[in-house]
C-alpha cells in the first residue's frame, strides 16, 4: 500500500487494509483536484481493477462503498478536466495539430535528449514505470465497447503492444528491461511513491477513460493522441538513452516505439477513430476531448519535470536508491 | 449489429492489399522482407508494416514520421511515448 498523502488517500489505504472508514463525501468534495490526496486515493481505487495491492482482499474491486468513494473521486477529475482543457473544434484539427513537429521544441524529450542527465533519465523512467509497466492495460477495456473496423484495428494495435503474442516482447516487458539498464526497481509499483501528482493524473486518467463506456470516444482520442505523438518523442528519448551509454535495453525500447507506432498512428487515425466515428459520429467531441485532455495532462507533467530539473532538483517525492553502475565513462556533453 | 459488406474478410488467396497516402508511408500487411537497393534484406513480423516513401527515415526502409510538417513554434508533441 502506498503511503498516504493526505486524508482521502490515508482512509481509502485504511479502507483496503480493513483499519478505518472510507472518506466522507465532504473530504472528497475538498481536496485540491490535481493535488497529490485526491490523485493518489483515485489511484489506489483503479489499482484494484489492474493487479491490486499486496494484503488487499482482491474482491475489494466490487466494494459497493468504494465504488461510490470513486465516483465522487472520477466526477470532480473529470469535471475538472472538461473544464480546463482547451479543446479544437474537430477531431481533424485536433489530429492536425499533433502531426506538425516542431523545429524547436522545448519539451521533455527535448530536453533528454540534448541535456538530459543520467538521473534525470532516471526519474523520467520511475515516473513513467507507473504506465509502462501496465502498458496497454488501460486501452484493452475499450475493445468490448468498440464494434467492426474500429474493434479489428484497436485489437491488432494492443497485439502489437503485448508483443505479438511473445511474452519477451511485450512493451511492459520491454521498459522493465529499460528499467534495470537504468538500475532501476523494475518491480510493478516499485516506484508508486515516488511518482508526482501530475503523473498520478496521467495514468488515471487513462483508467478513467478505458473503465467507463460512456468515455470509449475520449479514450480512442487519448490512445490516438499518444501514438501519433509517440514516434518522433520516442525518437529523441532513444538519441538520450545513446548519448548517455544507458544500455541496450534502454535504446531498444525506444527504437521499438519509433517503428511501432509510426505504424500504429497509422492504423488508430484511419481506422479506430475513422470507424468509431462511421458508426457512432455522435461522439466526435468526445474523440476531440480525450486527445486535448491528453495534452493538457502531459503539458502539466512536463511543466513539472523541466522546472523542477531546471533547479537542479528532484521532480520525485522520495528519493531513488542510489545507483551502483559506474558512470565515469559516459562522456559530458554541453 | 452486423458488419458491413465492405468489411467481409478477404479470402486467403486474394492480392496483398497496399495502401497508399499522398503523404504518409505505404502500409503493408507483414509480415514483409525489404530488399534494400544495396541487395541486403531487412525484415519485419508486425501485423502491418510502414514503409518510407519521403525518403527523410532515419530507419529506413521502416518509417519513423520524418515526412510530417515542421512548425517553428516550441512543443513536445503532448504524449506519453507508448
Amino acid at each position: 500500500m502506498p503511503t498516504a498523502r493526505g486524508p482521502l488517500s490515508e482512509a481509502v489505504g485504511a479502507h483496503l487494509l480493513g483499519t478505518g472508514p472510507l472518506p466522507s463525501p465532504e473530504a472528497v468534495a475538498a481536496a485540491p483536484v490535481y493535488g497529490d490526496d485526491l490523485q493518489l486515493a483515485l489511484y489506489q481505487c483503479y489499482e484494484l481493477h489492474y493487479r491490486g495491492f499486496a494484503g488487499v482482499r482482491p474482491d475489494l474491486e466490487w466494494d459497493p462503498g468504494l465504488l461510490g468513494v470513486r465516483a465522487g473521486l472520477e466526477r470532480r477529475f473529470l469535471s475538472a478536466l472538461r473544464a480546463d482543457t482547451p479543446v479544437h473544434d474537430s477531431v481533424a484539427d485536433a489530429v492536425g495539430a499533433l502531426l506538425v513537429e516542431p523545429v524547436h521544441g522545448e519539451g521533455v524529450s527535448h530536453f533528454l535528449r540534448d541535456e538530459g542527465e543520467w538521473w534525470q533519465l532516471r526519474e523520467y523512467a520511475a515516473q513513467r514505470s507507473l504506465y509502462h509497466l501496465k502498458e496497454a492495460d488501460p486501452h484493452a477495456w475499450v475493445l468490448p465497447r468498440l464494434w467492426g473496423r474500429a474493434k479489428a484495428a484497436m485489437a491488432a494495435v494492443e497485439f502489437d503492444e503485448y508483443g505479438g503474442g511473445r511474452a519477451d516482447r511485450v512493451h511492459a516487458r520491454l521498459f522493465a528491461d529499460l528499467m534495470t539498464d537504468l538500475d532501476l526497481d523494475a518491480a510493478y509499483g516499485a516506484h508508486l511513491d515516488a511518482a508526482s501528482a501530475e503523473c498520478l493524473a496521467t495514468v488515471n486518467m487513462m483508467s478513467l477513460f478505458g473503465l467507463h463506456r460512456s468515455l470509449r470516444g475520449a479514450l480512442v482520442g487519448h490512445f490516438a493522441a499518444v501514438e501519433i505523438t509517440s514516434s518522433p518523442g520516442s525518437r529523441r528519448l532513444a538519441e538520450a538513452m545513446r548519448r548517455t551509454g544507458a544500455g541496450p535495453a534502454a535504446e531498444h525500447f525506444y527504437d521499438e516505439h519509433v517503428e511501432a507506432d509510426a505504424v500504429h498512428e497509422q492504423i488508430v487515425r484511419h481506422e479506430v477513430i475513422d470507424g468509431l466515428l462511421e458508426q457512432e459520429p455522435h461522439l466526435a467531441a468526445d474523440v476531440v476531448f480525450g486527445i486535448d485532455a491528453t495534452g493538457y495532462l502531459e503539458e502539466r507533467l512536463g511543466t513539472r519535470l523541466l522546472a523542477d530539473w531546471r533547479a537542479g532538483r528532484s521532480s520525485l517525492r522520495t528519493p531513488l536508491p542510489a545507483t551502483h553502475r559506474v558512470r565515469e565513462e559516459i562522456p559530458h556533453t554541453s | 449489429m452486423p458488419n458491413s459488406p465492405s468489411e467481409t474478410p478477404r479470402p486467403p488467396d486474394a492480392p496483398r492489399r497496399i495502401k497508399v497516402q499522398r503523404r504518409g508511408p505505404l502500409l503493408v500487411e507483414g509480415p514483409v522482407e525489404v530488399e534494400l537497393e544495396d541487395g541486403t534484406t531487412v525484415s519485419s513480423d508486425r501485423f502491418r508494416v510502414a514503409l518510407c516513401t519521403c525518403r527523410r527515415s532515419r530507419r529506413y526502409p521502416w518509417c519513423d514520421t520524418s515526412h510530417r510538417a515542421r512548425s517553428s513554434g516550441p512543443g513536445d508533441g503532448p504524449a506519453a511515448e507508448n
